[in-house]
């Protein structure tokens, strides 16, 4: 019962980690990026290839996997993704699942359409007896780590200029142009952000998933769900959308293994009738 | 310049006549559908890929009436279709009733149906909320019935697909035969009676009213549009029209796999309307026939890697070809009107 929420909050806060990037673009500049998972899986492979192709620690392959994919997001919304914040949602849909069917096949080609299974290094290997729950030391650090990561995020947008700067885009965009704020530039960092904490996310989960090329079509509707339900005007309501998700779906995977798959569409569901607006979200107009 | 200040003119001394001149029928009508026609002696070997582009015409007909005409981004209509053709192979396959009642017609209708009733039921999920939430109700439910398709293999035969799809003779008279000509006019003979339906319904006062809904709904409220009906009822029928497509599939290919059901096939229809043109109609035609010229040249050269170039297809439409085909064939014609008239 215990491992089972420990389980499932690991694996709800690497959700987070994956999805707050796409969470704080959307909210931003209202654009849908469904090729955000993409990313993830750019990074689980970068993970995969330092690992096993040339030794790398893991360790050592986390932060690679957070700058190479931060650099590939600025990369890509400085030269592709600037041309579409004024078009409408069915371009921005049509054009993230271009880049998700492209990513897809390409990894295809350079890896092969098997699964990639990245071996734990041994210091995290193993599990530890905790009043009765059997807790794995990979889980625990994934919980640490992604609890870091998410008190720093919150730290930088709460108390630092750039993110008063971003949670001021994020409210109103036009004044915070008007104030002087430039919008586009913190949105290529934050979009780069985005990338890389999603690039991460695809590392820390390789040895959980097992990564294949189809990583993006399969985890899209998870971050869909993720944002929908938390809301893109803050990071706590995604926040509390994947661990919520990541639980239910751990647990219902686990005692009802038949019907286990239909748990986080029933949430969805659920969420859509009752409140529409999302979990989390405030109502407005947009 | 000249046309569009005639236009609205027009528009403004009888809005009425102005829109019964835009539902006219145009010589490029009829020639799309003469040649459909004379590819029965035309090209009398290729049949099995006429048909297929049939069915996948009408698939891409049900997207373009709930994206095109109402701006519902949809990412999940194979749901739609994959109940379509496990209904209509169901009912084939296990013989429901004697002549006339074991007609393939009853099998369309049958599936249109079942299709209907399941997007009449999903249509309130995805009235609620943004362009965000429809994306991920639609492709929820596409995953939801992918998943039940899986998981009720004694129904459906899970992984190996549903075998013994065997439909009776058309009307008692036309066995489906080996080459698919049989099959070829069926799907044809639907596609045409569907697509008028839909041609008069866009042009209809609901149809003008749908196509408010999508510039403003706001707006579209405010003059008293019943916002949220219309748009149930033109979700259900694009359900409905999407299950007659899968019906069409079940019953010409006497066979339903998982595939029906996949994401890739939301997704390829997806791109049929893009690529024909949005919120045309026969955009979903031209972008059918376009695909599938398009899928035999780079499938046949590399099968696994096709989805590079659907997807690159798909960024360099976005980036550079708004309207699709039907937007270039339109524009070119403006332009030449426009060289006709400065002439004159």
């Amino acid at each position: 019962m215990l491992t089972i929420l420990f389980d499932g909050i690991a694996y709800g806060l690497l959700l987070f980690i994956l999805a707050v990037g796409l969470s704080i673009t959307l909210g931003l500049m209202n654009f849908i990026n469904l090729a955000h998972g993409a990313f993830a899986m750019a990074g689980g492979y970068i993970t995969v290839i330092m690992v096993h192709r040339f030794g790398i620690s893991f360790f050592w392959s986390l932060p690679a996997a957070f700058i190479i994919t931060a650099v590939l997001g600025a990369f890509l919304e400085r030269t592709l993704y600037v041309q579409l914040y004024d078009k409408s949602h069915l371009d921005q849909v049509l054009f993230s699942l271009g880049l998700i069917f492209m990513s897809v096949a390409a990894v295809d080609y350079f890896m092969g359409a098997n699964q990639q299974i990245v071996n734990l290094p041994p210091s995290l290997d193993g599990r530890l007896q905790f009043f009765g729950a059997s807790i794995g030391y990979y889980r625990l650090f994934v919980i640490i780590l992604c609890s870091l990561l998410t008190i720093g995020l919150q730290l930088v947008l709460t108390k630092t200029r750039f993110g008063s700067r971003l949670r001021a885009s994020v409210d109103d965009q036009r004044v915070a142009r008007g104030l002087g704020i430039d919008v586009s530039r913190i949105f290529a960092l934050t979009f780069a952000m985005g990338s890389g904490l999603a690039g991460l996310g695809g590392a820390l989960g390789a040895p959980f998933f097992n990564i294949d090329p189809t990583f993006p079509l399969k985890f899209m509707i998870y971050f869909l769900i993720v944002i929908a339900v938390g809301g893109t005007t803050t990071i706590t309501g995604p926040f509390f959308s994947a661990l919520l998700l990541g639980v239910a779906d751990v647990a219902g995977k686990y005692y009802v293994p038949a019907i286990g798959g239909f748990i986080i569409y029933t949430i969805m569901v659920a969420v859509l009738i009752f409140r529409p607006q999302g979990l989390f979200g405030r109502v407005t107009g947009r | 310049m000249t046309s569009l200040a005639a236009g609205a003119r027009v528009a403004t001394a009888d809005p009425g006549a102005h829109l019964v001149a835009k539902a006219r029928w145009r010589w490029p009508e009829f020639l799309l559908w003469l040649f459909a026609i004379a590819l029965i002696w035309l090209a009398p070997s290729r049949y099995l890929l006429f048909n297929e582009i049939a069915i996948l015409a009408l698939l891409a007909l049900s997207i373009d009436l709930v994206l095109g005409f109402s701006g519902i981004v949809t990412l999940g209509q194979g749901a739609f279709y994959g109940l379509g053709a496990y209904t209509a192979g169901l009912m084939a396959k296990h013989g429901i009733g004697t002549f006339p009642w074991s007609d393939p017609l009853l099998g369309l209708l049958g599936a249109g149906l079942v299709a209907g009733f399941v997007g009449f039921l999903s249509s309130f999920l995805v009235l609620r909320g943004s362009d965000l939430t429809r994306l991920m109700v639609t492709l929820g439910v596409a995953l939801i019935v992918q998943e039940l398709g899986n998981k009720l293999d004694w129904i459906t035969g899970g992984a190996d697909g549903l075998q013994g799809v065997m439909p009776a003779p058309l009307l008692g008279l036309f066995d489906f035969d080996i080459f698919g000509r049989t099959a070829y006019l069926y799907s044809l003979s639907v596609l045409f009676v569907l697509f008028l339906l839909a041609r008069a319904l866009v042009n209809s006062p609901s149809g003008l009213s749908l196509r408010a809904i999508k510039g403003n709904v706001i707006r579209a409220r405010a003059i008293g549009i019943p916002v949220e009906r219309r748009l149930v009822v033109i979700y259900t029928i694009g359900a409905a029209y999407a299950g007659i497509a899968g019906a069409l599939l079940a019953q010409t290919t006497q066979f339903v796999s998982l595939d029906v059901l996949s994401f890739e096939k939301s997704a390829d229809a997806l791109l049929i309307v893009v690529f024909g043109g949005v919120g045309t109609l026969y955009g979903a035609l031209v972008g059918s026939i376009a695909f599938k010229a398009m899928y035999d040249v780079l499938a046949s050269a590399t099968p696994e890697y096709w989805s590079f170039w659907l997807g690159l297809a798909l960024v360099l439409l976005v980036l550079f070809a708004r309207g699709g085909i039907i937007g270039l064939l339109t524009a070119l014609r403006d332009r030449l009107d426009r060289a006709r008239s400065a002439r004159a």
